[in-house]
């Protein structure tokens, strides 16, 4: 999607700009009701955790296309110029040379938005469907202890998130070596 | 027009690209407003002028990087206006050498020499490979072939640079201010890999401000200014009685700044 924003010419990158727009603009929580009860009771009889992803899914694509965005356009037009003056086509240049960089680039704020989306899936919770949260409810209601299922539940969420924050750093080190580099 | 051959005294001279009428513009601004040359054989010519004035966007016409609005460029015989889905196969003939080197930044040198050979011209890996380890041999670059471009200086991006363009085994090489991002002391080792090209008969368009070079071994200097060719002639006609009134006020610019080269000294000498 970032691809056709940045060289898909004025049609592509308007289309791509207004879906943008739109998915992040809407809060996760009403996509996610939108989907569930909205889509699933009109449309397409979908499986309640297939609506959750969608909608998830949906709204994070949004950020991610912006991220990708961001990176393809830090990669300067000189790589591109260079890459077509030996005589590669705009879209060998494109994968061989733009985008293995504009990957890098990306790496650290797309590892960041993908911890969001881990811990936004707790919101599928309040639609009923049986993520990691609402298991985690049902113990607080079988022990009627308010404090420990939430306490372990977060350290597991922490547990999940914290690699990915961690590899992050590492990539945006790499990031530096790259655009110190050219 | 443009093409073909031509005989002059008892050498029948080739041209190898035939800029003819170029015309381009970005925008509202006319940047470049009808240029013609030729360049021959064998040859190296040297653009040179005040920044703005051009020449960077017409070498970028040259081979068709970003094509001309009006005019258009021979390569040999071949109009690449109208070269149509063939123009990336031609653009290959072009090799191109830029101010702030543009290497792949997530390759190695020795990838970035090679990929060029590997993915235009299909050749196979160990072929490609010794193609390029023998661009670098002729930059001095083969020890850091496996060195990523952030751990060169920039005289050994330049070169790297260079050993791209030379890979393709290209029919003329574009130089775009290759030395004006280098520091001083870079310049050199630069400067000489190109001499070096221009010994062995490489045909040459070379935007610089490198004067000793251009005296050196430019058979053709171009001075451009607001988009036009302004003065053409042999180093020795610019150096000793350049005709036009912009053109003397750029070069004694030029001597003012870098005096101190001894090809410019001349020059000063000369114009007293």
């Amino acid at each position: 999607m970032a691809i056709l924003r940045v060289y898909g010419g004025s049609v592509g990158g308007l289309f791509v700009s207004a879906y943008e727009r739109v998915m992040r603009s809407i809060p996760p929580l009403v996509l996610i009701f939108l989907f569930y009860f909205g889509i699933r009771t009109t449309v397409l009889e979908i499986p309640g955790f297939f609506a959750v992803m969608l909608a998830l899914g949906l709204c994070s694509s949004g950020y991610q296309s912006q991220i990708f965005r961001g990176a393809l356009e830090s990669v300067g037009s000189g790589q591109m110029d260079a890459a077509r003056s030996m005589g590669m086509s705009r879209l060998q240049a494109i994968r061989l040379i733009i985008v293995p960089q504009a990957l890098r680039f990306a790496l650290p704020s797309w590892a960041n938005e993908l911890a969001t989306m881990i811990k936004d899936t707790s919101l599928a919770f309040v639609v009923g469907v049986a993520e990691l949260m609402r298991r985690t409810d049902y113990v607080r209601a079988a022990t009627f202890d308010p404090v420990v299922p939430f306490v372990v539940v977060a350290g597991i969420y922490f547990v999940i998130v914290f690699p990915i924050t961690r590899i992050a750093g590492t990539w945006g080190q790499e990031k530096k070596r790259l655009v110190t580099g050219a | 027009m443009g093409a073909g051959e031509e005989a002059i005294g008892d050498r029948r001279l080739t041209k190898v690209v035939s800029v003819r009428d170029v015309w381009k513009s970005y925008g509202e601004v006319e940047v470049v407003r009808g240029v013609s040359f030729d360049v021959e054989e064998g040859t190296t010519a040297v653009i040179f002028g005040p920044s703005g004035a051009g020449k960077s966007t017409l070498l970028r016409c040259v081979n068709m990087l970003h094509p001309p609005d009006r005019g258009t460029v021979f390569l040999r015989d071949i109009d690449l206006m109208k070269a149509g889905g063939k123009i990336n196969y031609y653009r290959s003939k072009f090799g191109m050498v830029f101010q702030h080197f543009n290497l792949f930044s997530h390759m190695t040198v020795l990838d970035n020499v090679m990929i060029g050979p590997r993915v235009v011209k299909k050749i196979p890996q160990d072929q490609a490979k010794a193609i390029a380890l023998k661009a670098l041999e002729k930059v001095r670059m083969k020890d850091w072939c496996n060195n990523y471009p952030s751990q060169l200086s920039g005289g050994q991006k330049q070169r790297a640079g260079i050993a791209r363009a030379l890979a393709m085994d290209p029919d003329v090489i574009l130089f775009d201010e290759p030395t004006s991002a280098l520091d001083p002391e870079l310049i050199g080792e630069v400067l000489q890999t190109m001499l070096d090209l221009a010994k062995e008969k490489k045909t040459m368009i070379c935007v610089t401000h490198e004067m000793g070079f251009a005296k050196a071994v430019a058979s053709e200097m171009i001075f451009m200014d607001e988009g036009v060719v302004v003065e053409t002639g042999s180093p020795e006609h610019f150096f000793a009685n350049p005709t036009n009134e912009r053109t003397k006020r750029f070069l004694s610019r030029l001597t003012e700044l870098y005096g101190r080269h001894e090809g410019e000294r001349r020059t000063a000498a000369d114009r007293e």
